[in-house]
């Protein structure tokens, strides 16, 4: 019998509702059948906690007297959009100053989440009604009107394995790759991960409440580079990097225990976003699909030194042991986000929806399907890549 | 007298001919205690060397005279555990194992012992919160 969204959240609000974090149901699984599953169990939590370098905050200022109309806007010596309207902006996470390589957008937006004063400075030419062409001043999320986040790529479902084949350190996002294949990152949260948990995205949707930095947030829209149609595997998991979630949240209700910036060598500023997304366990199928365990989730091992050359496939019970096997030979694992933070966040979800605080909300458009991904091409140019 | 330290060797230089002129020129005994070579790339090799005071001295002077790093080997590798997000970037690049992250917990653990000094974690977090400190040896 299938439930349904009404009935699950009835259950919340009466502190009814059998609530189990992604891993314990997988654990679960291995004595229960999908039907008793899905008879015994209502909500399960599923979280991740990584760098998305695709985030960034919106926020707005407030109008001075005599007013300005911002079009160059610096916070903390970091250019931000000047292109929103008279005193909005958008801070990306990878924002910097290239003479600052290692401060950025990410740990503003961490600094302003932590209640910390910020410098904004901005320039405008002039207008009849914005006369003001200068203004420096300190601001808190506190003094200013709206602060919410808005990352338009989070979530990744799975991710490729990162090793490097050449004889040189490589820095990358995937962190620091040893040569010679000596070390091999991962980054999903495996059976934890939330969509991995929902992978064709049968109850993730737009409108979708989430756990989103600390406090709730939304599924705001399909993630870009949103990839439905990837190779699967047995259990119906791609294989690879395939769906994303756009989110977004008040970021003054944020906390900085699940939200960090970071800076990698070499390559530039990110931000660690903690996420969760409750699942409702509405029938047998999303039963069976919240029981996927590590051996069953597969991933694809990518040579970041050599133009991400495909090296094999493993999965993340493998990953997980602190060694897999690429071409015959024994390789290092380490994982690149935490896993230790997405159970944090699995169990805070849980014990929300266990108090009755947090009920689920039924997508209002689902994700889109038959999508792939494009790349870039020059056309029109010269391809000068500046190599 | 025996001394423990690291050497760091760079890239296009290896080395097992400077161990071996160590031992054959400079007359100081030395014991690898960890070795992380592979030939023309970076390498690290913990050693204790085993001389009297002047022969030690020279045969730092020789192996800085041929670009290798010499850190006294009471250099103290810690971090900020209060900030640490348990995220595992310096254990992908921690290869001596002095920095693991595993079941059942998946926080991170440091074990001073195994620490060869090499510096990657310091670059490797990405919330940059390893410190190194050397003490001077004489
Ligand atoms: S310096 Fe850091 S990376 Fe190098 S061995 Fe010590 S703990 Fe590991
Ligand atoms: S890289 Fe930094 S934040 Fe991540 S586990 Fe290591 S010390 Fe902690």
């Amino acid at each position: 019998m299938a439930k349904t969204y009404e009935e699950i959240n009835d259950k919340i609000s009466k502190g009814k509702a059998v609530v189990l974090t992604a891993e314990e149901v997988s654990e679960l699984a291995k004595t229960l059948s999908p039907k008793e599953i899905a008879q015994k169990v209502d909500v399960v939590t599923t979280a991740t906690f990584g760098a998305m370098c695709s985030s960034g905050a919106f926020l707005n200022f407030g109008h001075p007297t005599p007013g300005i109309r911002m079009e160059k806007i610096e916070l903390n010596g970091v250019r931000v959009c000047g292109g929103l309207a008279a005193v909005d902006t958008y801070v990306g996470a990878t924002d910097c100053n290239p003479e600052r390589p290692a401060y950025g957008g990410a740990h503003i937006i961490e600094e302003l989440v932590a209640g910390k004063e910020i410098v904004l400075e901005a320039w405008g030419k002039g207008t009849d009604d914005y006369p003001r062409r200068h203004i420096k001043t300190l601001i808190t999320k506190d003094s200013i009107n709206e602060a919410y986040l808005y990352n338009p790529r989070n979530a990744y479902q799975n991710y490729n394995v990162a090793v490097n084949s050449t004889n040189e350190i490589k820095h990358t996002y995937m962190g620091t790759l040893l040569p010679q294949l000596r070390n091999a990152a991962y980054s999903t949260a495996g059976e934890l991960s939330p969509l991995i948990n929902d992978p064709e995205c049968r109850t993730i949707g737009l409108g979708t409440r989430i756990f989103l930095c600390g406090t709730e947030g939304y599924v705001a829209w399909n993630g870009t580079q949103f990839h439905s149609t990837r190779e699967v595997n047995e259990h119906g998991i791609p294989v690879t990097n395939a769906r994303t979630l756009a989110v977004v949240g008040d970021l003054k209700q944020m906390s900085t225990d699940f939200l960090r910036a970071a800076y990698y060598e070499k390559y530039g500023v990110s931000l660690f976003v903690g996420l969760g997304i409750p699942i409702p366990v509405l029938d047998e199928d999303l039963a069976h699909r919240v029981s996927i365990r590590n051996e069953q989730i597969e991933t694809t091992i990518s040579d970041y030194g050599d133009g991400y050359k495909i090296l094999g496939r493993t999965n993340y019970a493998a990953l997980r042991s602190g060694e897999i096997e690429i071409q015959g030979r024994k390789v290092r694992t380490a994982p690149v986000s935490s896993l230790a933070k997405a159970r944090e966040i699995a169990d805070i979800l849980k014990s929300w929806i266990t108090n009755g605080k947090f009920t689920l909300s039924a997508p209002v458009r689902p994700m889109p399907t038959n999508t792939s991904v494009k790349p870039l091409t020059v056309r029109g140019f010269e391809d000068e890549t500046g190599i | 007298m025996t001394q423990k330290m690291i050497l760091n060797f760079p890239a296009g230089i290896s080395g097992t001919p400077i161990t071996y002129e160590l031992i054959r020129v400079h007359d100081v005994k030395v014991n690898i205690l960890k070795a992380e070579i592979q030939p023309g790339q970076i390498g690290s090799l913990l050693v204790e060397l085993e001389g009297d005071q002047e022969k030690l001295e020279k045969a730092k002077q020789f192996l800085i005279s041929n670009g290798v790093r010499v850190s006294p080997v009471s250099s103290k590798v810690s971090y900020d555990e209060k900030r640490c997000i348990n995220c595992g970037n310096c254990v992908s690049a921690c290869f001596s194992g002095a920095l693991t992250i595993g079941a059942p917990d998946w926080k991170l653990h440091f074990n001073p012992e195994k620490c060869i000094a090499c510096k990657l974690c310091l670059t490797a977090c990405p919330q940059k919160l390893f410190r190194i400190e050397f003490s001077t040896i004489n």
